[in-house]
């Protein structure tokens, strides 16, 4: 791995902008809601009753982030597990936005169980039945695994650069020899983390599919089939290069840097098949279940089932098989965000508009706090990453020589 | 898949699972029991003899330590103009429908907990928090529960509920079938206040049976279908009436268990941890040739 033509480096850029003072205010403001479901219970703040037990939180924040932090593992496949090189630059950004995504992920789940304080449970007591357990273990496994694949980010950020202020500068040289044996030792066993992830990421992709299963009739039958599992594996494996694409143009705009087209084209060129496969199976399963008919009603479902399909694959799909389209970074921009737009919105359909309870009384829409905080959620994620990028070797600058990285040269600096 | 494949399953799982991670063994215990005894125990509710005197409710909040105020308040029946749905205050609550056939006398129907013989919520919880038991109930312990609410997401007659208003330590409430004055030998508290015997204690095939032999001795007073036989893979708690069940507001559910689809997906992905071993070595042994094939190429521009 000591080959890999990439450069990546700390991008030289002041944080605060007028975007970034709105996302403070954002993420100020979901914090206010936070506090008020830990100080006063969930029903304080959010519209969720015994008819709606899962809202905006569950669907959004939790199971659409999961598939929009799908990027992380599909480019581990294409870059670490099949070898190609050519996609080494987009690797690193696409693990950070894995990393940070579950990150946000967990906390989201930790804001919406009602006893946050006993999240490690699923540890120790173990239900081999649930898929919710099995979502929750994988979860937990794999953001450990995405700490672990950024580690090496964090070594080579700080290797030969240990500078510890007052006293502690003693420990300066102990300090970089240990991190110097990390690096050492996760370069021999990253492999082992990299399958790893990827199998992991599969096993909860799919799982959190299942999750609505059990719901049985309680969902609306255009999304409730026993192969919700797989419609959302394939789902989120053909959002995750998108959510790279997309990512990566806004990062390049937002740092004043010149979007890396020649790798994002190729990566936009495998999203028409990946999104064809997704696309064969749902409307395959909706053919066979025969469930058309309930297209022909003119209600909330067959709306939003019709926008899922039609905004968020087909129009999509036919984009990334146009040249044009590869080639001009507004037109791969547009197509990418209608497709993560269609997870999303394949995600809140799934777990909050197919969601049809037998007793309802009226139906549920989010509550302004629960808008603040997943709002609030999206913006700290964002932050983060525009802090983590300014300070640490995460993407790869363009023009510059693409020299072959030997490790301690660079890394050592001067 | 029977019941008892499914639970062997879940032992080995555990069990290696376990000694993977390096967990002790005893973990494997705390994965939800499911014991389908052929004694296990039902109510029967004829809803023909239910006057909607809401003594139950009384004696549910009363038995359960819930704000239950006095006994006579409870005759008021203008609450019986609202449909209800059992909730966090109350465990069990009467509605009122109007008359079915052969009658001009308007039908009451207690709702509670159904204590399903396949629970959709003791298959869904994360924890393993709910366990059907051996007296036929479905309980749900508080030392485990995360607060999830998947238990709610996934009952099909939409039962549990959570205490929302609570920031520490909310709990699920529903009916535990009087667990613990079971225990003791009594009755559960609806079934001892019934002034008209409108529910019936008993085990499940003496009320099955019970019944049966209801409709059989009076066709006129009943439509032949005990509701909760079959329904869901049978449930402990049962019905009759003279009013299809549809009008009285149940859900029309299905004879497969609930949280069968749900089960075969999990164990066909996990069957014994192959699939995701099998995955695993796919990927090692494709990052390898593609490894092999890079240096290959290498050594070859050189």
């Amino acid at each position: 791995m000591s080959h890999e033509m990439i450069n990546p480096v700390p991008i030289k850029h002041k944080f605060f902008t007028p975007g970034v003072l709105v996302l403070v205010i954002l993420a100020l403001n979901g914090f206010v809601f936070l506090m008020g479901r830990f100080f006063f219970g969930l029903g304080a703040v959010t519209n969720l009753n015994n008819q709606y037990p899962w809202g905006l939180w569950i669907g959004v924040d939790v199971a659409a982030g999961v598939a929009l932090a799908a990027g992380g593992f599909t480019t581990a496949a294409l870059g670490h597990v099949m070898h190609r090189e050519e996609y080494a630059a987009i690797v690193r950004p696409a693990l950070l936005t894995a990393m940070l995504g579950y990150t946000f992920v967990a906390l989201g789940v930790v804001v919406d169980i009602g006893r946050w304080y006993f999240v490690w449970h699923p540890l120790i007591m173990w239900n081999g039945n649930s898929a919710l357990f099995e979502v929750g273990i994988c979860v937990m496994i794999y953001m450990t695994v995405l700490y672990i694949e950024f580690l090496p980010v964090v070594t080579e950020r700080f290797i030969g650069k240990v500078n510890l202020p007052g006293v502690l500068f003693r420990l300066n040289k102990i300090v970089d020899k240990v991190l110097r044996l990390l690096d050492r030792g996760l370069s021999k066993t990253m492999f082992v983390f990299i399958i790893a992830g990827v199998v992991l990421s599969t096993l909860h992709q799919s799982s959190l599919g299942t999750l609505m299963v059990i719901a049985g009739p309680k969902m609306h039958p255009l999304w409730q089939t026993p192969i919700l599992p797989l419609l959302f594996l394939l789902s989120a494996i053909s959002v995750g290069f998108p959510m790279v694409i997309f990512e990566s143009l806004l990062a390049s705009r937002s740092l004043g840097l010149k979007p890396e087209m020649h790798v994002l084209s190729r990566l936009g060129s495998m999203i028409a098949p990946l999104l064809g496969v997704y696309l064969a199976f749902k409307i395959g399963d909706m053919v066979i279940r025969e469930t058309f008919v309930y297209l022909t009603e003119f209600n909330t479902a067959s709306i939003m089932f019709t926008i899922e399909v039609l905004f968020g694959v087909i129009i999509p799909l036919r984009m990334f098989l146009s040249r044009k389209v590869l080639k001009s970074p507004p037109l791969l921009f547009a197509a990418s965000t209608l497709v993560i737009l269609g997870v999303l919105l394949n995600r809140i359909n799934n777990f909050i508009v197919a969601y049809t309870p037998p007793y309802s009384t009226h139906p549920y829409i989010p509550s302004f706090g629960e808008f603040s905080v997943t709002i609030g959620f999206a913006a700290m994620l964002i932050l983060a990453y525009r802090f983590i990028v300014l300070n640490f070797p995460v993407i790869s600058l363009l023009g510059k020589q693409m020299v072959p990285q030997s490790k301690y040269t660079i890394r050592g600096g001067k | 898949m029977s019941g008892k494949s499914r639970r062997d399953f879940l032992k080995t799982t555990a069990v290696i699972g376990a000694g993977i991670t390096g967990l002790s063994t005893s973990t494997a215990k705390a994965g939800p029991k499911n014991i389908l005894s052929e004694d296990r125990m039902g109510v029967l509710v004829d809803t023909t003899v239910c006057v909607g005197c809401r003594n139950c409710e009384w004696a549910c909040k009363d038995a359960h330590s819930l704000q239950a105020g006095k006994l006579e308040s409870y005759e008021d029946r203008k609450i019986l103009e609202t449909k209800r749905r059992p909730d966090e205050t109350a465990l069990t609550v009467v509605n009122e429908y109007s008359p079915g056939k052969n009658s001009n006398l308007p039908l009451d129907v207690k709702v509670q907990c159904m204590h399903c013989d396949h629970p959709a919520c003791v298959s869904a919880c994360i924890v393993g928090a709910f366990s059907k038991n051996e007296n036929g109930s479905v309980t749900w312990d508080t030392s485990k529960c995360i607060g999830c609410r998947y238990c709610l997401a996934a009952c099909p007659w939409q039962v549990p509920s959570f205490q929302y208003d609570k920031a520490l330590n909310p709990l699920i409430m529903k009916c535990d079938f009087c667990f613990e004055r079971t225990k003791d030998g009594k009755l559960p508290a609806c079934v001892e206040i019934c002034p008209v015997e409108a529910l019936t204690y008993g085990t499940r095939n003496e009320l099955v049976m019970i019944a049966r032999a209801r409709i059989k001795r009076d066709p006129d007073r009943y439509v032949d279908h005990i509701l909760g036989e079959y329904e869901v893979g049978g449930t402990s708690w049962m019905y009759l009436s003279n009013k299809n069940f549809a009008e009285l507001d149940f859900p029309k559910l299905g004879e497969n268990p609930a949280p069968g689809v749900s089960e075969s997906i999990q164990h066909g992905i996990f069957a014994y941890f192959v699939p995701p071993v099998s995955l695993y070595a796919l990927l090692g042994g494709i990052m390898w040739i593609t490894r092999r094939r890079k240096h290959f190429v290498q050594e070859e521009d050189l």
